[in-house]
C-alpha cells in the first residue's frame, strides 16, 4: 500500500533521514516510535510531501508520491489522509465547515453531498452533536477527533498521525485512541507516530523503532517491546518505563 | 459678535447649502472611489506578495515603503502640477484619487501581508495536507483570518486616508473643505466651516460607528 524506499532527507548540512525503507500493508497499523530528533515526524511529513525528501521515492498503491507536482501532488494527498499532533482545525470555520471544505474544494463533491459525508464522519467520531460550534469552543480531544473525521471524508487510503495525543490532556487522550482503534477494526491504513507505548503494544501490527534517521528495528509489538535485540532500543525503552509507570 | 452669530448664522447657511451638499456627494463619493480601490489594491499586493518571488516582492515593499513615507500633500501637488510638464494632464479628483487609492493601497497591503504572516504554519499545511491547492489554501483559510486580524487597522487607515480628500482644496477638488472655505472668504462668516464640519461629522461619524460594531464582531 505505502512503501518507502531508501528516504533520505537533509536540512541545510545536517541529514536527518538516512535511507529510511518502510512499507505499510493494507489494513496495516504500522506504529513509530523512537526519542525526540530522530526523524521520524520528517519522514511521516514526506510521506505527504509537506518536507520535500533530499532522495528516495515513496509509492503508493505503486503510484509514485515523490514525482507528483501541482495538481497531481494535490490529488495525491487526497488519498493520504494526515492528522497533525496541533490539530490545525480552521478557527474561522465551523466544526461542519471543516470538514466540508477540501470535500468542496478538491474533491469537488456538491455540497449536498459534502455535508452529508461529513455528518457521518462526525457522528463516526461521536461529534456530529457539535456540527455547528466553532473549533474554540471544543476541547483538545473534540478537536483532534474533528481533525480525523476532516481527513477521513475525503474517503484516504492510508493515514498518517504525527503525535496526534502529544498535545491533550491526559484525560483526554483516550477519546481520540478509541477513534484510532475502531479505524483500525474498520481496516483503514495508518501509519502512526506517538509515543503511546501502551497504545501500540494493544493495537498496532508493527513497530518502528527509529534513532539518529534510522530505522533501527522493526517487529510485531510483542518482539519490540518484549524482545528488544538492539541496545538503543533497551535504552529508549528503559527510559520510557517511569513515565509509562506514572 | 456673538458665538452663534459667528458659527450659525441662519442667513449664511441657508446661502451656502446647496453648494455644501454638492460637495459632501463629491466628498462621498471620492472617499467611496478611494477605499474601495485601495483595499482591493492592497489586498491583491498582499496576495501576490505570499507568492515569495523577489520580482514581485520587491516592487510591492518598495511601493509601500515609498508610498507611506511621502506626505501624500506632497505627491498631490507633483501630480497635480508637475505632470502637466509630461504632457499628463490629470483632473483634480483623479489625482486625489490615484495618490490617496494608492496610499491606501500601501498600508493595505502591509496590514494584510502582517495578518497572513500571522497565520500559523500549521494552517497552511492542514489545507495542502487535504488536498487544497496553493490557490484555494490562501483564499479559503489563510485570507479570512488575515482579514479578521486586520479589520481595526484597516478602518482606522481607511478613515484617516478618506479624510485626507480635503487635501483636494489645494488643486481644486470642489469637495467640502475647500467649497466652505472659499464660502467663508465671500461671506466673511465662519459659518460655512462649522457646516463643513458638520458635513465631516455626516460622513465619518457612521462610518466609525460601524467600525465598532464589526470590530467587537470579529475580534
Amino acid at each position: 500500500m505505502l512503501e518507502i524506499n531508501q528516504l533520505e532527507k537533509c536540512f541545510g548540512t545536517t541529514q536527518v533521514l538516512k535511507s529510511i525503507d518502510l512499507s505499510v500493508k493494507p489494513g496495516e497499523l504500522v506504529f513509530v516510535i523512537g526519542p525526540s530528533g530522530s526523524g521520524k515526524s520528517t519522514m511521516l511529513r514526506c510521506c505527504n510531501r509537506l518536507e520535500e525528501p533530499t532522495s528516495g521515492s515513496i509509492l503508493l498503491d505503486s503510484e509514485h508520491v515523490t514525482e507528483c507536482h501541482g495538481r497531481a501532488l494535490d490529488k495525491m494527498r487526497l488519498k493520504i489522509g494526515m492528522v497533525f499532533q496541533g490539530f490545525h482545525l480552521y478557527p474561522h470555520k465551523s466544526v461542519l465547515a471543516n470538514v466540508m471544505l477540501a470535500q468542496v474544494k478538491a474533491l469537488k463533491r456538491s455540497k449536498p453531498e459534502a455535508k452529508a459525508r461529513a455528518m457521518e464522519m462526525l457522528e463516526h467520531v461521536g461529534l456530529a452533536h457539535k456540527a455547528d460550534a466553532m473549533p474554540s469552543e471544543l476541547s483538545g480531544g473534540q478537536q483532534q477527533r474533528v481533525a480525523i473525521a476532516r481527513a477521513l471524508a475525503l474517503d484516504p487510503k492510508v493515514m498518517l498521525f504525527d503525535e496526534p495525543t502529544s498535545a491533550l490532556d491526559p484525560e483526554l487522550v483516550g477519546s481520540v485512541l478509541k477513534v484510532m482503534k475502531q479505524l483500525r477494526q474498520e481496516g483503514m491504513t495508518m501509519l502512526v507516530v506517538s509515543h503511546e507505548m501502551e497504545f501500540a503494544r494493544e493495537a498496532a501490527d508493527r513497530v518502528v523503532f527509529m534513532d539518529g534517521g534510522v530505522v533501527v528495528e522493526a517487529g510485531p509489538p510483542e518482539d519490540i517491546f518484549g524482545n528488544p535485540k538492539s541496545e538503543r532500543l533497551r535504552a529508549f525503552l528503559s527510559r520510557l518505563q517511569p513515565t509509562t509507570a506514572a | 459678535m456673538s458665538f452663534l452669530d459667528t458659527f450659525f448664522d441662519g442667513a449664511v447657511m441657508a446661502k451656502y447649502l446647496p453648494d455644501l451638499l454638492a460637495a459632501l456627494v463629491t466628498t462621498l463619493w471620492l472617499s467611496a472611489a478611494i477605499v474601495i480601490a485601495g483595499l482591493a489594491l492592497g489586498l491583491v499586493l498582499a496576495c501576490l506578495r505570499t507568492l515569495g518571488r523577489w520580482y514581485l516582492t520587491l516592487p510591492i515593499v518598495a511601493f509601500a515603503d515609498i508610498s507611506r513615507a511621502l506626505p501624500p500633500l506632497v505627491v498631490i501637488l507633483v501630480f497635480y502640477f508637475g505632470l502637466p510638464g509630461l504632457g499628463i494632464r490629470l483632473s483634480g479628483p483623479m489625482v486625489l484619487f490615484i495618490v490617496l487609492g494608492g496610499v491606501l493601497a500601501a498600508f493595505a497591503e502591509e496590514i494584510f501581508w502582517a495578518g497572513l504572516t500571522s497565520v500559523p504554519k500549521g494552517q497552511w499545511e492542514a489545507g495542502r495536507a487535504t488536498g487544497l491547492s496553493f490557490m484555494q489554501t490562501l483564499f479559503d483559510i489563510a485570507l479570512p483570518q488575515a482579514i479578521r486580524l486586520g479589520i481595526p487597522s484597516l478602518v482606522n487607515r481607511a478613515l484617516a486616508i478618506t479624510k485626507m480628500t480635503a487635501l483636494g482644496s489645494v488643486i481644486g477638488v470642489k469637495e467640502i473643505l475647500s467649497v466652505s472655505s472659499s464660502a467663508q472668504s465671500f461671506s466673511g462668516s465662519a459659518t460655512p466651516l462649522t457646516m463643513a464640519a458638520l458635513a465631516y461629522l455626516a460622513i465619518f461619524l457612521p462610518v466609525v460607528i460601524f467600525a465598532r460594531l464589526l470590530e467587537k464582531r470579529y475580534t
